[in-house]
Protein backbone atom coordinates (compact mmCIF):
# COMPACT_ATOMS: atom_id res chain seq x y z
CA UNK A 1 0.00 0.00 0.00
CA UNK A 2 2.71 2.24 0.83
CA UNK A 3 4.67 0.99 -2.45
CA UNK A 4 1.95 2.04 -4.35
CA UNK A 5 1.50 5.59 -2.80
CA UNK A 6 5.35 6.52 -3.09
CA UNK A 7 4.89 5.00 -6.81
CA UNK A 8 2.50 7.42 -7.34
CA UNK A 9 3.62 10.11 -5.96
CA UNK A 10 6.40 9.86 -7.68
CA UNK A 11 5.09 9.57 -11.08
CA UNK A 12 2.81 12.81 -10.13
CA UNK A 13 5.75 14.71 -9.29
CA UNK A 14 7.87 13.26 -12.78
CA UNK A 15 4.86 14.70 -14.90
CA UNK A 16 4.92 18.04 -12.72
CA UNK A 17 8.32 18.21 -13.92
CA UNK A 18 7.89 17.33 -17.77
CA UNK A 19 4.96 19.41 -18.20
CA UNK A 20 6.88 22.92 -16.14
CA UNK A 21 10.33 21.66 -18.68
CA UNK A 22 7.62 21.58 -21.90
CA UNK A 23 7.95 25.32 -21.41
CA UNK A 24 4.36 26.15 -21.54
CA UNK A 25 2.71 28.75 -19.34
CA UNK A 26 -0.42 28.44 -17.12
CA UNK A 27 -2.52 30.97 -17.62
CA UNK A 28 -5.45 31.72 -15.22
CA UNK A 29 -8.38 33.20 -16.47
CA UNK A 30 -10.92 34.59 -14.18
CA UNK A 31 -13.70 34.19 -16.85
CA UNK A 32 -13.97 30.41 -18.11
CA UNK A 33 -14.87 31.72 -21.42
CA UNK A 34 -12.17 33.67 -21.90
CA UNK A 35 -10.02 30.70 -20.85
CA UNK A 36 -12.10 28.49 -23.80
CA UNK A 37 -11.40 31.24 -26.17
CA UNK A 38 -7.46 31.25 -25.07
CA UNK A 39 -7.71 27.29 -26.01
CA UNK A 40 -9.19 27.77 -29.12
CA UNK A 41 -7.38 30.80 -30.60
CA UNK A 42 -3.85 29.40 -29.47
CA UNK A 43 -4.49 25.60 -31.22
CA UNK A 44 -5.77 27.40 -34.70
CA UNK A 45 -2.16 28.79 -35.48
CA UNK A 46 0.53 27.16 -36.39
CA UNK A 47 4.14 28.57 -35.01
CA UNK A 48 5.70 29.98 -38.01
CA UNK A 49 9.15 28.23 -36.72
CA UNK A 50 8.13 24.43 -35.98
CA UNK A 51 6.74 23.67 -39.19
CA UNK A 52 3.46 22.27 -37.66
CA UNK A 53 3.02 22.44 -33.84
CA UNK A 54 0.16 24.53 -32.88
CA UNK A 55 1.34 27.92 -30.95
CA UNK A 56 -0.33 26.38 -27.93
CA UNK A 57 1.75 23.11 -28.36
CA UNK A 58 4.99 24.41 -28.48
CA UNK A 59 7.92 25.96 -26.27
CA UNK A 60 9.48 28.05 -28.78
CA UNK A 61 10.24 31.50 -28.03
CA UNK A 62 8.15 33.20 -30.82
CA UNK A 63 5.12 31.07 -29.89
CA UNK A 64 5.29 32.18 -26.10
CA UNK A 65 5.53 35.65 -27.66
CA UNK A 66 2.27 34.81 -29.17
CA UNK A 67 0.32 33.14 -26.69
CA UNK A 68 1.46 36.20 -24.52
CA UNK A 69 -0.01 38.30 -27.36
CA UNK A 70 -3.38 36.44 -27.44
CA UNK A 71 -3.55 36.72 -24.10
CA UNK A 72 -3.38 40.57 -24.09
CA UNK A 73 -5.45 41.48 -26.61
CA UNK A 74 -8.29 39.07 -24.91
CA UNK A 75 -7.76 41.02 -21.67
CA UNK A 76 -7.90 43.78 -24.10
CA UNK A 77 -11.74 42.53 -24.43
CA UNK A 78 -10.67 42.14 -28.25
CA UNK A 79 -13.10 39.85 -30.60
CA UNK A 80 -11.64 36.59 -32.01
CA UNK A 81 -11.37 37.77 -35.57
CA UNK A 82 -9.57 40.61 -34.38
CA UNK A 83 -6.92 38.95 -32.98
CA UNK A 84 -6.99 36.76 -36.10
CA UNK A 85 -6.24 39.60 -37.72
CA UNK A 86 -3.60 40.97 -35.92
CA UNK A 87 -1.73 37.91 -36.10
CA UNK A 88 -2.00 37.24 -39.77
CA UNK A 89 -0.95 40.58 -40.33
CA UNK A 90 2.10 40.03 -39.08
CA UNK A 91 3.18 36.00 -39.62
CA UNK A 92 0.89 35.76 -43.14
CA UNK A 93 -1.83 33.53 -43.63
CA UNK A 94 0.86 30.32 -42.88
CA UNK A 95 -0.14 30.86 -39.19
CA UNK A 96 -3.90 29.58 -40.54
CA UNK A 97 -4.80 25.99 -39.66
CA UNK A 98 -8.24 26.69 -41.36
CA UNK A 99 -7.43 29.09 -44.48
CA UNK A 100 -10.24 31.87 -44.76
CA UNK A 101 -12.30 31.79 -47.62
CA UNK A 102 -10.95 34.60 -50.04
CA UNK A 103 -10.93 34.74 -53.62
CA UNK A 104 -7.02 33.73 -53.28
CA UNK A 105 -8.44 30.36 -51.39
CA UNK A 106 -11.25 29.53 -54.12
CA UNK A 107 -9.62 26.94 -55.68
CA UNK A 108 -8.05 25.63 -52.23
CA UNK A 109 -11.83 25.35 -50.82
CA UNK A 110 -13.69 24.62 -53.77
CA UNK A 111 -11.41 22.05 -55.61
CA UNK A 112 -12.58 19.00 -53.15
CA UNK A 113 -16.11 19.79 -53.65
CA UNK A 114 -15.92 20.14 -57.02
CA UNK A 115 -13.52 16.91 -57.97
CA UNK A 116 -16.61 15.07 -55.49
CA UNK A 117 -19.50 16.48 -58.13
CA UNK A 118 -17.54 15.51 -60.87
CA UNK A 119 -16.15 12.03 -59.73
CA UNK A 120 -20.58 11.58 -58.39
CA UNK A 121 -21.10 12.56 -62.46
CA UNK A 122 -19.11 10.33 -63.86
CA UNK A 123 -20.46 7.32 -61.51
CA UNK A 124 -23.84 8.58 -62.61
CA UNK A 125 -23.09 8.09 -66.29
CA UNK A 126 -21.66 5.02 -65.86
CA UNK A 127 -24.79 3.26 -64.25
CA UNK A 128 -26.75 4.68 -66.64
CA UNK A 129 -24.67 3.27 -69.27
CA UNK A 130 -24.42 0.47 -68.43
CA UNK A 131 -27.98 -0.18 -67.50
CA UNK A 132 -29.31 1.07 -71.04
CA UNK A 133 -26.73 -1.07 -72.64
CA UNK A 134 -28.57 -4.92 -70.51
CA UNK A 135 -31.60 -3.35 -71.11
CA UNK A 136 -31.44 -2.97 -74.58
CA UNK A 137 -33.32 -5.97 -75.97
CA UNK A 138 -31.98 -8.42 -79.02
CA UNK A 139 -33.54 -7.85 -82.10
CA UNK A 140 -35.46 -11.00 -84.07
CA UNK A 141 -32.34 -11.31 -86.07
CA UNK A 142 -29.70 -11.33 -83.04
CA UNK A 143 -31.78 -14.00 -81.38
CA UNK A 144 -31.94 -16.40 -84.34
CA UNK A 145 -28.05 -15.88 -84.66
CA UNK A 146 -27.36 -17.09 -80.95
CA UNK A 147 -29.79 -19.71 -80.95
CA UNK A 148 -27.40 -20.97 -83.91
CA UNK A 149 -24.52 -20.21 -82.34
CA UNK A 150 -25.68 -22.12 -79.01
CA UNK A 151 -27.63 -25.00 -81.24
CA UNK A 152 -23.98 -25.76 -83.18
CA UNK A 153 -21.91 -25.77 -79.74
CA UNK A 154 -24.52 -28.61 -78.60
CA UNK A 155 -24.68 -30.71 -81.24
CA UNK A 156 -20.56 -30.62 -81.55
CA UNK B 1 -12.14 2.12 -78.11
CA UNK B 2 -13.52 4.79 -75.95
CA UNK B 3 -12.88 2.68 -72.79
CA UNK B 4 -8.98 2.25 -74.40
CA UNK B 5 -8.54 6.21 -74.44
CA UNK B 6 -10.31 6.85 -71.11
CA UNK B 7 -7.80 4.43 -69.55
CA UNK B 8 -4.66 5.97 -71.59
CA UNK B 9 -6.05 9.38 -69.48
CA UNK B 10 -5.06 7.48 -66.25
CA UNK B 11 -0.66 7.15 -66.29
CA UNK B 12 -1.62 10.30 -68.04
CA UNK B 13 -2.70 11.78 -65.45
CA UNK B 14 -0.70 10.37 -62.73
CA UNK B 15 2.38 11.40 -64.58
CA UNK B 16 0.71 15.15 -64.49
CA UNK B 17 0.55 14.82 -60.70
CA UNK B 18 4.04 13.21 -60.42
CA UNK B 19 5.32 16.01 -62.03
CA UNK B 20 4.09 18.63 -59.79
CA UNK B 21 4.92 16.96 -56.53
CA UNK B 22 8.48 16.44 -57.98
CA UNK B 23 8.87 20.43 -59.09
CA UNK B 24 7.09 21.05 -55.42
CA UNK B 25 9.98 19.04 -54.00
CA UNK B 26 13.29 21.61 -55.65
CA UNK B 27 11.06 24.10 -52.92
CA UNK B 28 12.08 24.88 -49.41
CA UNK B 29 8.79 24.03 -47.85
CA UNK B 30 9.85 26.43 -44.99
CA UNK B 31 10.31 29.60 -47.65
CA UNK B 32 7.86 31.67 -47.97
CA UNK B 33 6.98 35.60 -48.41
CA UNK B 34 7.13 38.69 -45.41
CA UNK B 35 3.36 38.95 -44.90
CA UNK B 36 4.86 42.61 -44.44
CA UNK B 37 5.47 42.90 -48.01
CA UNK B 38 5.13 46.10 -49.96
CA UNK B 39 3.91 47.49 -46.57
CA UNK B 40 4.92 50.28 -44.92
CA UNK B 41 7.73 49.48 -41.91
CA UNK B 42 5.07 49.54 -38.76
CA UNK B 43 5.15 52.27 -36.78
CA UNK B 44 7.41 51.75 -33.56
CA UNK B 45 9.14 53.85 -31.22
CA UNK B 46 12.67 52.85 -28.84
CA UNK B 47 16.18 54.09 -28.02
CA UNK B 48 19.02 53.02 -29.70
CA UNK B 49 21.40 50.17 -28.71
CA UNK B 50 24.29 53.37 -27.88
CA UNK B 51 22.70 55.39 -26.38
CA UNK B 52 19.30 54.86 -23.88
CA UNK B 53 18.68 58.74 -24.41
CA UNK B 54 18.24 58.60 -28.03
CA UNK B 55 14.57 57.98 -29.49
CA UNK B 56 13.86 57.11 -32.96
CA UNK B 57 10.90 55.88 -34.51
CA UNK B 58 9.83 54.89 -38.37
CA UNK B 59 10.61 57.90 -39.91
CA UNK B 60 14.32 56.77 -39.24
CA UNK B 61 13.76 54.89 -42.39
CA UNK B 62 12.97 57.20 -45.07
CA UNK B 63 14.51 59.27 -47.61
CA UNK B 64 17.10 56.30 -48.50
CA UNK B 65 16.44 52.91 -49.00
CA UNK B 66 17.62 50.75 -46.09
CA UNK B 67 18.77 47.41 -45.12
CA UNK B 68 17.45 46.57 -41.71
CA UNK B 69 19.17 43.61 -40.20
CA UNK B 70 17.30 41.80 -37.29
CA UNK B 71 19.91 40.22 -35.22
CA UNK B 72 21.00 39.20 -31.70
CA UNK B 73 24.35 38.71 -29.79
CA UNK B 74 22.59 34.60 -28.99
CA UNK B 75 22.55 34.31 -32.53
CA UNK B 76 25.34 32.45 -34.35
CA UNK B 77 24.03 32.82 -37.69
CA UNK B 78 24.03 36.54 -37.34
CA UNK B 79 28.15 36.33 -36.67
CA UNK B 80 28.58 34.47 -39.82
CA UNK B 81 27.05 36.73 -41.95
CA UNK B 82 29.21 40.25 -40.40
CA UNK B 83 31.37 39.81 -43.14
CA UNK B 84 28.43 40.23 -45.46
CA UNK B 85 26.42 42.75 -44.11
CA UNK B 86 30.52 44.97 -43.37
CA UNK B 87 30.24 44.26 -47.97
CA UNK B 88 27.11 45.58 -48.39
CA UNK B 89 27.75 48.69 -46.09
CA UNK B 90 30.86 49.13 -48.36
CA UNK B 91 28.80 49.58 -50.99
CA UNK B 92 27.47 52.44 -49.57
CA UNK B 93 24.03 51.13 -48.64
CA UNK B 94 22.59 52.26 -45.59
CA UNK B 95 21.97 50.09 -43.07
CA UNK B 96 20.43 49.94 -39.78
CA UNK B 97 20.36 47.10 -37.29
CA UNK B 98 17.42 45.62 -35.10
CA UNK B 99 19.03 44.11 -31.77
CA UNK B 100 16.85 41.99 -31.20
CA UNK B 101 15.78 40.33 -27.23
CA UNK B 102 19.21 41.57 -26.45
CA UNK B 103 21.04 43.23 -23.44
CA UNK B 104 23.19 46.88 -24.57
CA UNK B 105 26.14 45.02 -22.69
CA UNK B 106 26.03 41.65 -25.03
CA UNK B 107 24.75 43.95 -28.14
CA UNK B 108 27.66 45.99 -27.63
CA UNK B 109 30.59 43.68 -27.34
CA UNK B 110 28.84 41.74 -30.32
CA UNK B 111 29.65 45.13 -32.42
CA UNK B 112 33.07 45.13 -30.94
CA UNK B 113 33.97 41.72 -32.08
CA UNK B 114 32.54 41.35 -35.35
CA UNK B 115 32.29 44.73 -36.96
CA UNK B 116 29.31 47.36 -37.25
CA UNK B 117 28.11 48.17 -40.64
CA UNK B 118 24.96 49.61 -38.67
CA UNK B 119 24.66 53.71 -38.95
CA UNK B 120 22.42 53.13 -36.04
CA UNK B 121 21.00 50.00 -33.96
CA UNK B 122 17.14 50.23 -32.72
CA UNK B 123 17.15 48.33 -29.44
CA UNK B 124 14.28 46.08 -29.38
CA UNK B 125 15.32 43.88 -26.31
CA UNK B 126 11.05 42.96 -25.63
CA UNK B 127 11.31 42.00 -29.62
CA UNK B 128 8.47 44.39 -30.00
CA UNK B 129 9.42 45.36 -33.10
CA UNK B 130 10.52 42.24 -34.24
CA UNK B 131 7.00 40.73 -33.29
CA UNK B 132 5.07 43.64 -35.28
CA UNK B 133 8.08 42.92 -37.97
CA UNK B 134 6.65 39.09 -38.04
CA UNK B 135 10.28 38.14 -37.51
CA UNK B 136 10.50 34.50 -35.44
CA UNK B 137 14.07 34.02 -36.07
CA UNK B 138 17.41 36.13 -36.32
CA UNK B 139 19.02 36.61 -38.68
CA UNK B 140 15.98 38.45 -40.74
CA UNK B 141 16.80 41.31 -43.47
CA UNK B 142 13.97 43.62 -44.61
CA UNK B 143 14.58 46.03 -47.39
CA UNK B 144 12.85 49.49 -46.86
CA UNK B 145 12.35 51.53 -49.84
CA UNK B 146 13.14 55.50 -49.02
CA UNK B 147 9.16 55.86 -48.83
CA UNK B 148 9.50 53.14 -45.93
CA UNK B 149 7.84 50.75 -47.86
CA UNK B 150 9.10 47.15 -47.03
CA UNK B 151 9.90 45.41 -50.24
CA UNK B 152 12.26 42.48 -49.96
CA UNK B 153 12.55 40.05 -47.08
CA UNK B 154 15.40 37.71 -46.23
CA UNK B 155 15.25 35.07 -43.98
CA UNK B 156 17.56 33.89 -42.19
CA UNK B 157 21.63 33.68 -43.25
CA UNK B 158 23.01 36.03 -45.98
CA UNK B 159 25.65 34.11 -47.94
CA UNK B 160 28.46 35.67 -49.88
CA UNK B 161 26.13 34.46 -53.35
CA UNK B 162 23.54 36.00 -51.20
CA UNK B 163 25.09 39.79 -51.51
CA UNK B 164 25.79 39.06 -54.85
CA UNK B 165 22.68 37.75 -56.37
CA UNK B 166 19.96 38.58 -54.37
CA UNK B 167 20.24 41.67 -52.29
CA UNK B 168 22.61 43.84 -54.57
CA UNK B 169 20.05 43.93 -57.36
CA UNK B 170 17.76 44.49 -55.10
CA UNK B 171 18.80 47.17 -53.74
CA UNK B 172 19.21 48.85 -57.46
CA UNK B 173 15.73 47.77 -58.11
CA UNK B 174 14.39 49.81 -55.45
CA UNK B 175 16.98 53.31 -55.22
Amino acid sequence: MALIRTLTVAILFTLTLSAVAGGIEIREFDNPVLAQRYDDLTASMRCPLCENQAIGDSDSPISADMRERVYQLLQEGRADSEIVDHMVARFGDYILYNPRLERRTYLLWGLPIGLGVIGCLIVMLIVRARRNASAKALSADERARLNALLERQRSS
Amino acid sequence: MNRRRLLLLLPLGFLLVALFFYQRLQHDPSARDSALMAREFPVFEATTLRDANRHVDQTLLQDDVTLVNVWGEWCPACKQEMPQLLELAEHGIRMVGVNYRDTREKGMSFLNEYGDPFTVNIFDPEGSLGFDLGVYGAPETFLVDADGIIRYHHKGYISPEDVTERILPEVAKWR
